[in-house]
């Protein structure tokens, strides 16, 4: 081999590698954290209490002091609990009020919000002598607007993104439906129109005010973007009126009310090993 | 060049009217699926891709194949490689075509397609793939076809053609390690998210994209009266070979981490795969069969490809050999990698995946046009051989 030859070689290989590997690399400067261990602050009790609920909502360290809003939510299991047919109340609302069609087959079913097991919905806590409550009771999941969303990174067609609220939204008009971001999502908090969703609709009880979807793309929870964008608080935590089994607001904001009460509960959310940090957190 | 594939005894036009049903039948159903969405597929909520990405996964890596002939003849200029590496190249480019068409047809909004360069999103690793993936059929459409026409006009091809061959090489690469990175980089699907699956892939598809040129040289050697010459199908043998044992290798690796480290989530998956999961008193095995017969396979063309009788004495033991690898390969990396990936789901539930006739049969149509397109594309390729000889 002539030197001409390997040099060039030389130059192909590394440029082909800066262009896989660069962007990744030059996130992280930019962003100047190490994020996987800034960001898994959530859960720790630093000694004052005022860095404690710093990192608990933004999960930001000092520096990247929190700018605008991030919504979030706070569920609180223990009300639930004691009122099983709330949640069924509260998934119904939901897709009532999001025009989510109802199919019998598993394999077409789409979903926003669900009931689910407790082991199902914390698959990492240890499910050994369970005590009674945890075993009985469900849990309500749905998509936990995460601040550093996979489904967001792997949607080719910025299809869905995160808005400057902090909510993870979708474009439907956008969508290719390729399901990357099914893939990713690691909640399994993202459904696939596998068939033209309005034969799941009964068109004489839609809500007029929120659009049907079409075949091939994927939708999710929104954080009823359409109705904060209006003031109004999402669906769910309508339903739960006055139980306060469910609390919205900003997480950016140490006076609002879901911040009192991360800081008077201890909470947990799903898979935080995953390294999201997501925007829902559980009172158990 | 073209006109080259106008002509041709009667089997080759059977071949191709065969393929061509296929075809057709893949495109009525494939207007089925367009009409109705991919709830005509066996895919769910829970097994969001089915065998239309497996087969893309496993695609990429017989078109990246390609390069165990590239590299050698060009790089190493070794010209036992000669007559054969034509072949690799357009190998590349029908597989290539393949994977494009697989992504198609598993798009749920098809028509919104250039919606990946309208609205780029340059963190998104589907955007890397379909750089390098269209870039390198250009590649390979581009070299095949300016070296094919400067050996049909018996002079060197031109200089600037060896800045793309060059560059095709680390192209064929990085389709198959891209390809990886769509699914090693995803939180929370244990089974893919493994630093290994990239070289776990260049290893599989070294090995089956060079079983899949064997075979087709046998062939060629019988129906077309085009000989590659027996040194380098034995070369390319010792290739197959050896990448084939480092897939393996990386499987072990594999199993020992999941095994050995006990962490449930690692395990899981591959229990799925091979030996049966269960759940809530159910055993959910719908994939070990297949997964069974890749290492039954493995083992059937590794000793076939290593004992000197049946490798170097007998071209039906090394056809047959190959076909066990390549089939095996496609098991494991078109069938279980990516089906069982989704097993079980992120809340730990389980969904079994069964492809409707519908899914297959668009399936089979792709797959059988990529073999049109190749048929043609070799066709041209002998011709030109040919001629020259005479």
């Amino acid at each position: 081999m002539d030197t001409k030859r390997r040099n060039f070689l030389k130059i192909a290989g590394a440029t082909t590698l800066a262009g896989l590997g660069g962007p990744a690399v030059v996130e992280r400067l930019v962003s100047g954290t190490s994020p996987a261990q800034a960001r898994a602050a959530h859960g720790e009790h630093p000694a004052s209490p005022g860095a404690k609920t710093h990192s608990a909502a933004s999960g930001h360290e000092e520096k990247n002091a929190p700018t605008g809003r991030r919504l979030g939510m706070v569920v609180d299991l223990r009300k639930l609990r004691k009122q099983p047919e709330l949640m069924e109340k509260i998934v119904h609302a939901c897709h009532a009020e999001h025009n989510v069609p109802h199919f019998p087959n598993k394999k077409d079913e789409i979903k926003w919000i669900w009931r689910t097991e407790f082991d199902k919905a914390f698959a990492e806590h240890s499910d050994y002598y369970k005590d009674r409550m945890t075993k009985a009771g469900d849990v309500l999941v749905f998509c936990n607007h995460c601040d550093e969303p996979p489904c967001v990174k792997a949607c080719p067609t910025r299809a869905t993104f995160k808005t400057k609220d902090g909510i993870v939204a979708m474009d439907y008009h956008r969508c290719i439906g390729c399901r990357f971001c099914m893939a990713a999502c690691p909640y399994g908090s993202r459904s696939f129109n596998w068939r033209d969703p309005r034969a799941g609709l009964d068109m004489n009880h839609i809500n007029r005010h929120f659009p049907t979807r079409m075949r091939g793309v994927v939708e999710k929870c929104n954080f009823c973007a359409e109705r904060v964008g209006l003031g109004k608080p999402p669906k769910c935590v309508e339903v739960c009126g006055s139980t306060r089994a469910m609390i919205f607001g900003d997480l950016n904001d140490p006076d609002s009310e879901i911040r009192k009460v991360l800081r008077d509960n201890f909470t947990i959310q799903r898979k935080p090993s995953a390294g999201t940090h997501p925007s829902v957190f559980y009172i158990v | 060049m073209f006109e080259k594939a106008l002509k041709g005894n009667k089997y080759y036009w059977m071949w191709l009217a065969f393929l061509g049903i296929f075809m057709a039948i893949a495109a009525f159903c494939y207007v089925r699926q367009f009409n109705y969405g991919l709830g005509l597929t066996g895919m769910s909520r829970d097994v969001s891709w089915g065998l239309y990405i497996s087969q893309f996964t496993f695609l990429v890596g017989v078109a990246a194949g390609g390069v165990m002939l590239v590299l050698p003849y060009y790089v190493h200029n070794y010209k036992t490689f000669g007559r054969i590496t034509i072949l690799g190249e357009f190998l590349a480019i029908s597989a290539l075509l393949m994977c494009l068409s697989f992504i198609v047809v598993d798009l749920g909004q098809p028509m919104r397609m250039l919606n990946v360069i309208l609205h780029a999103q340059p963190r998104s690793m589907l955007f890397y793939d379909m750089i390098v993936l269209n870039g390198y059929l250009f590649l390979n459409i581009l070299c095949g076809w300016v070296i094919l026409t400067a050996e049909r006009k018996e002079v060197k091809p031109p200089k600037w053609i060896y800045f793309f061959v060059y560059l095709s090489i680390p192209f064929a690469v990085s389709i198959h390690t891209v390809t990886a990175m769509l699914y090693c980089g995803l939180p929370g699907r244990h089974f893919w998210l493994s630093a290994i699956v990239a070289p776990r892939f260049l290893a599989s598809a070294f090995a089956a994209g060079p079983a899949l040129i064997v075979v087709v040289a046998l062939i060629l050697k019988r129906v077309a009266n085009f000989d590659v010459g027996k040194k380098a199908l034995d070369k390319l043998a010792t290739i197959i070979l050896y990448a084939a044992l480092t897939n393996m290798f990386f499987v072990g690796l594999e199993f020992f981490v999941a095994y050995y480290s006990n962490i449930p989530g690692h395990i899981h998956t591959i229990e799925y795969l091979f030996f049966g999961l269960e759940h809530d008193g159910h055993v959910y095995n719908n994939l070990v069969p297949f997964m069974r017969m890749f290492v039954l396979l493995f083992v059937v063309g590794v000793a076939l490809l290593s004992i000197p009788y049946t490798r170097r004495q007998s071209d039906f033991w090394l056809g047959v050999g190959c076909t066990a690898l390549f089939i095996s390969l496609w098991l494991d990396k078109g069938i279980g990698f990516v089906l069982g990936g989704f097993v079980p789901n992120p809340l730990g539930e389980i969904t079994e995946y069964y492809p409707t006739a519908n899914e297959i049969f668009i399936a089979l149509g792709i797959w059988a046009m990529g073999f049109f397109v190749l048929t043609i594309l070799y066709k041209i390729a002998i011709g030109v051989e040919h001629e020259i000889e005479a």
